[in-house]
C-alpha cells in the first residue's frame, strides 16, 4: 500500500483531471484486491517467466484488467511496456479486419532486445502480450480469425482475452486458454481499498458513506470509486470539498430514494386505481429512471419474507415482462404503471 | 419578436425560479477547473436545456449566445451523403443526432473527433475545452454510445459532453458511470403558476384580479407541469382573448380533441362500425405526424379516465402495455392502434 502513496507525486492539476480509476489502478500483483487464487497462479508464472495464453472472466469491476496491466508492468517494466504490450478494447474497431491486419501484424513481430537496465530489474521473457479487452463484445468471426493466429506466433505472443461473459467467448478460443475467473470483492477488500482511495484524496464524508458506495455498486469497485469521485465534484465549494453525504452518493447513482420506492408498493396494495394512477404520475415527473424502478422494486419485494412463494414468483414473472418491455424501447410511464396495476393483483 | 417561452428563458443559473439546489452545484462546478461530462435527465419541459445553456453562460460568458447554423456533410459506410445541421458557438455545439436515424454512429464519430482533435489556440479563454451538447441521448443507438465511450476518455481534455436526455434507462452503463448524472424534476404545479403569474405581469396581461391564482392554477394543471406547454398555452390563450377569467375555455390540442370524441364514443358503443371509424380516426392522426406511441398513450389515458370498474382499468393498462412493446418492434403503427382499441372493446363487453 506505501508504495501506491510515494507514486501519486503528479503535479496538482494533473492529477485532479484523471479519473481515480486510473489513479489508483494497483501498481503491482500485490495490490490486486481479494483474487487470491488468480494472483497466486500469476505469480507462479512469473518466477518461471512462462506464461500460458490466458482468458479472465468476471462480472465488472473486479479487477480482470488491472491483473493484467499489473502483471505487464512486472514482467517489462515501464520502458519496455509500450513495445511488447497491445491493448485493444471494445471501443476500438475490433472487426474481422483489424484482427487480420492490426492483431496479426503486431504478433508476428519478433520481440526486441530489452536494455541491459530492464533485463536487471525486470524478468522480461522473450514474448510480447495482447490484450484483447470485453472480448465477449468481437464477433464470432473475429473471434474464429484469431484461433490460427494464437497457435501459429505461440512462439512470440501471448494472448490475454478479457470478458464478463465465458459463453460468449467461442470453443476453440476458450479451450486454448488457461482460465481465471474473478469473484465479486468481499466487502472487507472493497472497503478497505476504498478507504484508501478517500483517505488519501482527503475526501471528507459522513460516516457510512463508504459503505452506501459500496452497496450501490454491488461489488464492482470501479463503480465504487468513481461514485465517490463524482460526489466529490458535485460537493465542490471553491477549492474546497464540503462533506460528503449519503443523499448526495444515492443523487448521483440515480437510486431512487426508498420512501418513493415505498409509496409506489403502498399505492400498488392499496389497490385504488385512482391513486396508484396520480402516484406513478407523480413518481415519473420527478424523471426517476424506470429501469432504476424495476430493480430497486426487485429487490424490495423479492427479498421480503412475508409473501409467499407462489406470490413471488408471480412477481418475477411480472418484473420480466416489464424489463423485457423496457428493453424493446417501450413507454416508460406505460409500463410501469402496468407494473404497479399488476402488482396490485399479487400483492 | 420572439416567443414568450424563449423570451423568459433566464439567462443565468441564478435566474433560474426553481430547483435552486441543482443551479447551486451547477455553478459550483462551472467554477471549479475540473467541469465532468454531464448526463441530465428529467421530464420534458422541466428545464433541462435553459440550466445547461446557463451553465455555459458562466462558464464562457455571453460570448456563448452568438450563434450560428451550419449544415454539414457526412459520408456512411455505403457512400450515402448525409446533410446534417449544427448549431454551434466558439465555445460550444450543439447537435440533435437522432436526427439521422440509423446512421448516428457517423455523425457521433466524425464530428465529435473533428472538434475532439482541434485544439483551442485562444489561451486567453477560461477553460481549454469545448462543450457539446447532444439532446436526445436517450435515443442514440447502442453503436453511437460505444463509440462515444472511446470519444469521451481519449479527448477529455479538449471536449466536454453535456447529454440530455428524458430517461437514464436507455443510456448504456459505461456512459452513465462517466458522466455526472444530474437530475431534473419537473416543476410542481405552484411553480409553474408561480412563473405564469411573473410573465403575466411583465406582458401586462389583463386577467381579472379576484379568479387570478386560480386561472393560472387551471393552466398549470393542464399543463401536465410541462411549464414550456404552459407558457405556450398562456401565450395562446391571450393572444385569442382579450381579459382572462375562469370562464376563458382552456385552449385544446386539436388532435387531443380528435381522440377524446373517439374514446368517448367507444365508452358508449362496442361494434364493428366503431372500428372503423376508429381507423380513419388513427389514419388521420398518423398523417397528421402525430407519433403512433403518443397515440396509444392518449388513447389508453382517456379510456382511463372514462372506466369505473378497476379490474377493466388493470386490464386496459396490461393491454397497452404489450400494444406499446409491439408499436416499437413492428412496423406498421396502425396495426397496433387497431389492434389495442379492439381488445379493449372486447374487455369492456366481459
Amino acid at each position: 500500500m506505501s508504495s501506491i502513496l510515494t507514486q501519486t507525486s503528479e503535479t496538482p492539476s494533473e492529477s485532479q483531471h484523471t479519473p481515480w480509476v486510473e489513479k489508483y489502478r494497483p501498481k503491482n500483483l500485490d495490490d490486486v484486491a481479494s483474487q487470491d487464487h488468480a494472483v497466486a497462479v500469476l505469480k507462479k508464472t512469473l518466477q518461471s517467466a512462462n506464461l500460458p495464453h490466458m482468458l479472465f472472466y468476471g462480472p465488472p469491476g473486479t479487477g480482470k484488467t488491472s491483473t493484467v496491466l499489473a502483471l505487464a508492468k512486472e514482467l517489462y517494466g515501464p520502458n519496455l511496456i509500450k513495445s511488447r504490450v497491445l491493448e485493444l478494447n471494445a471501443s476500438d474497431e475490433r472487426g474481422i479486419l483489424i484482427v487480420r491486419q492490426k492483431v496479426k501484424t503486431f504478433a508476428r513481430l519478433t520481440v526486441s532486445n530489452p536494455s541491459a537496465d530492464d533485463l536487471a530489474r525486470y524478468p522480461c521473457p522473450p514474448y510480447k502480450i495482447i490484450i484483447l479487452d470485453e472480448a465477449d463484445s468481437m464477433t464470432s468471426d473475429a473471434q474464429s480469425a484469431l484461433r490460427r493466429t494464437m497457435e501459429t506466433y505461440s512462439g512470440v505472443t501471448r494472448f490475454c482475452l478479457i470478458c464478463n461473459y465465458i459463453t460468449r467467448i467461442i470453443d476453440p478460443l476458450a479451450s486454448r486458454c488457461s482460465k481465471f475467473r474473478f469473484r465479486p470483492l468481499d466487502d472487507a477488500n472493497a472497503l478497505a481499498r476504498l478507504a484508501h482511495v478517500a483517505d488519501t484524496e482527503r475526501v471528507n464524508r459522513e460516516a457510512g458513506v463508504l459503505e452506501q458506495v459500496l452497496r450501490i455498486a454491488n461489488g464492482d469497485l470501479r463503480k465504487a470509486i468513481t461514485f465517490l469521485q463524482s460526489a466529490t465534484r458535485l460537493h465542490l465549494d471553491g477549492d474546497e470539498v464540503a462533506e460528503i453525504t449519503n443523499k448526495s452518493i444515492l443523487e448521483i447513482a440515480g437510486v431512487v430514494p426508498d420512501e418513493v420506492i415505498g409509496r409506489l408498493i403502498a399505492a400498488s396494495a392499496a389497490k385504488d386505481m385512482e391513486k396508484l394512477f396520480t402516484t406513478v404520475n407523480d413518481v415519473m415527473l420527478e424523471g426517476w429512471s424506470s429501469v432504476q424502478i424495476l430493480s430497486q422494486v426487485h429487490d424490495l419485494l423479492i427479498l421480503d419474507d412475508s409473501l409467499q412463494p407462489d406470490q413471488k414468483s408471480r412477481i418475477s414473472r411480472v418484473l420480466f415482462e416489464t424489463d423485457k418491455r423496457l428493453s424493446a424501447g417501450a413507454d416508460e410511464h406505460v409500463q410501469v404503471l402496468n407494473l404497479l396495476s399488476q402488482l396490485s393483483l399479487i400483492l | 419578436m420572439s416567443l414568450w417561452v424563449d423570451k423568459y428563458r433566464p439567462k443565468s443559473l441564478e435566474a433560474t425560479d426553481y430547483h435552486p439546489e441543482i443551479a447551486d452545484r451547477l455553478k459550483a462546478l462551472a467554477s471549479s477547473s475540473d467541469f465532468p461530462h454531464l448526463l441530465v435527465y428529467g421530464p420534458p419541459g422541466a428545464g433541462k436545456k435553459t440550466r445547461i445553456l446557463a451553465t455555459l453562460q458562466q462558464l464562457y460568458g455571453p460570448a456563448v449566445e452568438k450563434m450560428k447554423i451550419d449544415v454539414r456533410q457526412f459520408q456512411t459506410a455505403s457512400n450515402r451523403k448525409l446533410e446534417f445541421n449544427v448549431v454551434s458557438s466558439s465555445y460550444h455545439l450543439e447537435i440533435t443526432p437522432s436526427d439521422m436515424g440509423n446512421n448516428d454512429r457517423v455523425v457521433i464519430q466524425d464530428l465529435l473527433k473533428e472538434v475532439a482533435q482541434t485544439e483551442q489556440v485562444d489561451f486567453s479563454g477560461k477553460h481549454r475545452f469545448k462543450v457539446v451538447i447532444i439532446n436526445e441521448a436517450d435515443s442514440l443507438t447502442r453503436d453511437a454510445q460505444a463509440a462515444l465511450r472511446r470519444t469521451m476518455e481519449k479527448y477529455s481534455g479538449n471536449i466536454r459532453l453535456v447529454l440530455l436526455s428524458n430517461t437514464t434507462s436507455n443510456i448504456i452503463p459505461p456512459i452513465k458511470s462517466r458522466c455526472l448524472l444530474v437530475r431534473v424534476a419537473a416543476p410542481s404545479e405552484a411553480e409553474v403558476a408561480t412563473i405564469l403569474d411573473k410573465v403575466c405581469k411583465k406582458e401586462s396581461v389583463s386577467v381579472v384580479e379576484t379568479e387570478r391564482s386560480q386561472v393560472l392554477q387551471l393552466m398549470a394543471a393542464h399543463s401536465g407541469r410541462n411549464l414550456r406547454k404552459a407558457l405556450l398555452l398562456l401565450e395562446a390563450m391571450v393572444m385569442q382573448n382579450d381579459h382572462l377569467s375562469l370562464k376563458t375555455p382552456v385552449i385544446q390540442l386539436d388532435w387531443e380533441g380528435v381522440i377524446r370524441d373517439l374514446t368517448a364514443s367507444v365508452l358508449k358503443e362496442r361494434s364493428v362500425a366503431k372500428l372503423q371509424l376508429a381507423r380513419t380516426v388513427f389514419y388521420e392522426l398518423l398523417s397528421h405526424c402525430i407519433p403512433a406511441k403518443v397515440i396509444l398513450k392518449t388513447v389508453c389515458w382517456e379510456l382511463l379516465r372514462g372506466v369505473q370498474r378497476d379490474s377493466l382499468k388493470v386490464e386496459i393498462i396490461e393491454l397497452a402495455s404489450v400494444f406499446d412493446e409491439r408499436l416499437s418492434l413492428g412496423q406498421k403503427a396502425i396495426f397496433h392502434l387497431e389492434g389495442f382499441l379492439a381488445k379493449v372493446m372486447v374487455a369492456m363487453e366481459q
